[in-house]
């Protein structure tokens, strides 16, 4: 059901979807333990569904996709701020202010 | 393309009765299955505490030691967990909803059977 | 060249049932921009799964959002069923169905209600709001509760409906239709109504993919992908085809909801005639574990439950991704060019629940 990517494909694999008409359905994460997280992007066609997943290490970035993607940003402004991964290149960029929570990152894993 | 189509609608509600009830003189009856409050027969309830573990927000606290059963009835969500897992089937729920209170402390009610005994 | 001013929009407004705020670009009433902002009502739902056991936290999902909460808990309590891999009964899988539709009939008509306000029609907004009264009742009836339904749990449901409760449900709806269709008449064919919601906010059908529409808003500009076609719980054994407008503006927005109220009012009637006997729940044992993805049908659009279980009674990780947060993006996309009257029916055309949207 998921399929594996190197981080480094990332923007080419969006772009064929882009291309062959898919629709980016969600973009999500996962703090697997205290050193990494699990990436999952979604898109989907008619009845296709394919969702790809990498595992990131917790200082990575990522470029973001929102240039291929316009509606991308919704997605790693909230990641960004729940999780703290850094999107260099997007669209909207709200610089943390997108969720008001009362400790910062609080999905990341660092304080319970 | 029609103008005003909506007089038809508005003739028929100025010569029906109208939709609303005249609340505090008319009181709108209570549905049988609607989840109102928790009530409990304190005679038959043996304390075991599995609808203390049950329940989801924590709202009932029961104590084996003093014969006491004790529900907050604000932090109740009325769920029918609580009576679902009852072993001697003591919990009902009722279908009038817990009056308003004036303190947050006035929704807890305690019942025992400190002076029931068998 | 005028320069241009900003206004903003929310989150307390007339119109908004919910808060939202849109700063607004705008050079002499004609909007050229819109910033979305939200995050009041952040409520951090989905650590929840980390402290509450899995099959307590039925009652946390259903409260994500009180308009569309039953398809939120069936949701969770099939991506659960699909991790521990459980089969529910035929007959729990068909009362779902018929609790899910009229959910959904019951928001459609919320809808209507606050939509008509939006533009100022009153009286429209308190006719829909009484037919959707009936429906509550007929909710409270099989459930107990008006709009938290608390009947779905992991393994199936926990309260039945009586064949004859489930007639005498089947003759009430079909009573309501004519009353829905009076309705329907004031909003598709009235000239007033027309102009206000007659190309107004047009998407497309390649922005409405490229842009991530979901639901009605999709459906409207011509993209036909409705979740229930998939087949999930009894779908696959009823009759069902996506409604799909053409034109793509808030007119036709409208009407693919108006459809979609007589299609459940339809499914539901299939589902009664076509319900088998038997038990409603399976029994649960064990923890979950492995990850899975489920899509299911709102009213307003594609939800996705992604959930990641290890072995634990409590789950790793749960993801919700409503509706509402994919419908954001187009609504920036349609803003530019409208008229800052027109914002609000934009805004509401879209049927924003940012409840669920924050979690």
């Amino acid at each position: 059901m998921s399929e594996d990517l190197n981080i480094d494909q990332l923007q080419e694999i969006t772009r064929t979807k882009f291309d062959e008409g898919y629709r980016l359905v969600q973009i999500g994460c996962t703090t697997i333990s205290t050193e990494q997280f699990e990436m999952n992007y979604s898109f989907n066609r008619v009845d296709q569904f394919i969702n790809y997943q990498t595992k990131i290490s917790k200082e990575v970035s990522i470029p973001s996709i929102s240039n291929i993607y316009p509606n991308a940003f919704l997605y790693e402004n909230e990641i960004h701020d729940l999780f703290g991964i850094q999107f260099p290149g997007l669209a909207i960029d709200f610089n943390g202010h997108f969720y008001k929570t009362a400790i910062p990152n609080p999905f990341r894993g660092d304080q319970k | 393309m029609r103008f005003l189509g909506m007089i038809g609608i508005l003739i028929k509600n100025l010569i029906h009765k109208p939709a609303t009830i005249l609340y505090p003189f008319e009181k709108k009856p209570f549905l049988d299955k609607s989840r109102g409050q928790i009530q409990i027969e304190i005679d038959n309830c043996i304390f075991c505490g599995i609808c203390q573990k049950k329940c989801p927000t924590n709202a009932i606290i029961v104590q084996k030691e003093t014969k006491t059963w004790q529900i907050n009835r604000l932090n109740c969500i009325t769920c029918n967990a609580c009576v679902e897992v009852c072993p001697k089937k003591c919990l009902l729920m009722e279908n009038c909803y817990s009056a308003a209170v004036a303190q947050p402390s006035a929704a807890v009610f305690t019942y025992s059977q400190a002076f029931t005994n068998k | 060249m005028t320069k241009p001013t900003i206004i903003p929009f929310g989150p307390q407004h007339p119109v908004f049932p919910e808060p939202i705020h849109l700063d607004l670009v705008v050079e002499d009433e004609k909007v050229i921009q819109g910033i979305p902002s939200i995050g009041f009502i952040h409520r951090g739902l989905e650590r929840l799964v980390e402290v509450k056991d899995f099959q307590e936290y039925v009652y946390v999902a259903e409260r994500i959002c009180g308009i569309c909460s039953f398809i939120h808990g069936m949701s969770y309590c099939q991506a659960v069923e699909q991790v521990m891999n459980i089969t529910i009964t035929e007959r729990a899988a068909y009362l779902r169905v018929i609790w899910s539709e009229l959910s959904r009939i019951h928001s459609h008509l919320l809808w209507l209600g606050l939509f008509a306000d939006g533009f100022g029609f009153e009286s429209l907004f308190m006719q829909s709001w009484r037919i959707r009264e009936k429906i509550l009742d007929i909710i409270e009836a099989t459930t107990g509760g008006r709009v938290i339904f608390g009947s779905c749990k992991v393994g199936g449901v926990r309260r039945d409906i009586t064949n004859d409760a489930l007639k005498s449900i089947v003759d009430q709806l079909l009573a309501y239709q004519k009353e829905i269709h009076e309705i329907s008449a004031v909003f598709t064919k009235d000239k007033t109504v027309q102009s206000r919601l007659v190309d107004v906010g047009v998407l497309s059908e390649t922005d409405a993919i490229q842009w991530g529409a979901v639901g009605p808003t999709a459906r409207a500009s011509g993209v036909a992908e409705d979740q229930r076609s998939s087949g999930y719980a009894a779908y696959g054994q009823l009759e069902f085809a996506p409604i799909v407008e053409q034109a793509g503006d808030s007119h036709a927005r409208t009407v693919v909801r108006l459809k979609e109220l007589d299609q459940s009012i339809d499914l539901i009637r299939q589902a009664v005639s076509k319900m088998p006997e038997g038990t409603i729940d399976v029994k649960v044992t064990g923890f979950p574990t492995g990850e899975c993805f489920i899509r299911t049908e709102q009213p307003r659009g594609e939800v996705v439950y992604y959930l990641k279980a290890n072995g634990t009674k409590f789950l790793q990780r749960l993801r919700v991704r409503t509706p509402t947060f994919a419908n954001i993006p187009p609504l920036l996309k349609m803003l530019p060019g409208c008229s800052l009257s027109d914002v609000p029916i934009l805004v509401l055309t879209i049927d924003p629940c940012i409840s669920c949207t924050e979690r």
